[in-house]
């Protein structure tokens, strides 16, 4: 409802428009003009995964992509195995395939009605089991 | 035994260490030229010699907002390449003695500047004027590399627009912190802000978050005097006039009250006037 009316007034308000089209467009500018932070935050990223699960590091796709109301990274970190102990709660149960962790970290969406940036989800393998959001990486809603 | 005075020159003044600023925005057509020709005056105004280099080469634009096209016989090229004495080169402004332009070529090409000579000529300069700005071509090629080497500081002008924020940001990136840039806002309408049509000097500087020096409206009075090569700042009154002198004071390091934006409305039709001002 409330966003029913913030959409409805929006128009009028093209100064705000300008702010947040402004904010998505430098965000995607310093990233791409930063490209060893970037590599060094994929590092870490993929650490911090590893550090969980075991993952496949030369298969892992990390992306930005400016989405409706943020900037979004989406990682695609394909799994080879999991902990006896890991986090994901099937305790140890082995797979042939390998999972996919899907993850999107949506930077400064406007407000906290505003629409959350859901991943698209690329390239998930048919035959691979549901990916796993882990709730640290992702803006979407729980469940 | 007595020295033999020269000629008087435009650079008779003895070594000194002037300030070489450029004034750059990465966009184009959105005030450099204007900003600079203005500033110009307004610093020669306070007593300061000032020296102004169109580095536009190609679109020489400086001497006409200045009104000094039909004095310009030389040009930077000539100087850098050494065919052309520097003070034969400079032409002294008809309103203010102290103000001189060394004027771009038009019929050169930007890529023909020897950025080492360039950064040397500017250097010279900064021996005999208080002065020396810059008006930097639009954008982040060879020309804007050139319009820099000699600067030691940077005035970035911008507009309050999407891609000229966009610009100046980059423009501030590639600059880094060795010029201190600090910002003008220019053609500000301070009746759209209000209306939420126009990004304001806040919202522009929530992203650049620079050192804000000056704020100049929107002035369709500007292309009058840009008609008769006249800068506003050369006016008694006017809003716009004293924004530029405060500017020019803020730059000399007056402290100028932060620039203040008024929505004024007068006569019966409540025309929306728009006040800047601070220098008081
Ligand atoms: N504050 C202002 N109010 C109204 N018009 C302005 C203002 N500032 C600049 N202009 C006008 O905008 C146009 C472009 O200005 P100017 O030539 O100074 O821009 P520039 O950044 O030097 O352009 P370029 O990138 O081509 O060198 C001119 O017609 C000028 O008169
Ligand atoms: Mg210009």
């Amino acid at each position: 409802m409330i966003e029913f009316f913030r959409k409805l007034f929006a128009p009028t308000n093209s100064s705000q428009t300008a702010k947040e089209r402004l904010r998505l467009v430098l965000m995607t500018d310093h990233l791409s003009l930063a490209p060893d932070m970037i590599e060094q935050m994929k590092r870490d990223f993929i650490d911090v995964i590893a550090k969980y699960v075991e993952v496949d590091r030369d298969k892992i796709e990390i992306n930005f992509e400016q989405q409706d109301k943020a900037l979004a990274m989406l990682a695609n970190v394909p799994i080879l195995a999991v902990n006896r102990n890991g986090g994901g709660g099937d305790g140890g149960k082995k797979r042939e395939e390998p999972a996919t962790v899907e993850a999107a970290a949506a930077t400064g969406s406007t407000g906290s009605t505003a629409t959350p940036a859901l991943p698209r989800r690329r390239r998930r393998k048919k035959s691979a089991p549901p990916a796993v959001a882990p709730s640290n990486a992702s803006p979407a809603p729980a469940g | 035994m007595h020295e033999v005075q020269p000629e008087p020159v435009p650079v008779a003044e003895k070594a000194k260490r002037g300030r070489a600023i450029v004034i750059t925005s990465g966009k184009g057509g959105v005030g450099k030229t204007t900003t600079t020709a203005n500033l110009g005056h307004a610093l020669a105004a306070r007593g300061c010699s000032v020296a102004l280099i169109d580095a536009d080469v190609g679109l020489r634009n400086l001497d006409i907002v200045l009104g000094l096209e039909s004095r310009v016989k030389h040009n930077l090229l000539d100087v850098l390449d050494g065919t052309v004495e520097l003070d034969d080169a400079i032409v002294r402004d008809k309103h203010n003695a102290s103000l001189v332009l060394l004027a771009a070529a038009q019929t050169r090409e930007k890529d023909e500047v020897d950025t080492e000579k360039m950064k040397a000529l500017v250097e010279r300069m900064r021996e005999h004027y208080d002065y020396v700005i810059i008006d930097c071509p639009a954008g982040i090629e060879g020309g804007f590399k050139n319009a820099v080497v000699g600067a030691d500081e940077a005035i970035v002008v911008c507009t309050p627009e999407v891609s000229a924020v966009r610009d100046v940001d980059r423009v501030v990136g590639l600059l880094g912190n060795k010029f201190r840039p600090q910002l003008i806002v220019n053609r500000l309408r301070p009746a759209l802000v209000k209306k939420g049509k126009m990004l304001s000097v806040e919202d522009v500087n929530a992203i650049l978050r620079l050192p804000l020096l000056g704020v100049i409206a929107d002035e369709p009075e500007i292309i009058v005097t840009t008609n008769r090569g006249e800068p506003i700042a050369l006016r008694k009154d006017g809003a716009t006039a004293a924004a530029y002198h405060a500017i020019a004071a803020k730059i000399a390091g007056e402290d100028v009250a932060a620039p203040t934006v008024e929505i004024k409305e007068t006569g019966f039709f409540g025309r929306l006037g728009a006040m800047f001002g601070g220098a008081k």
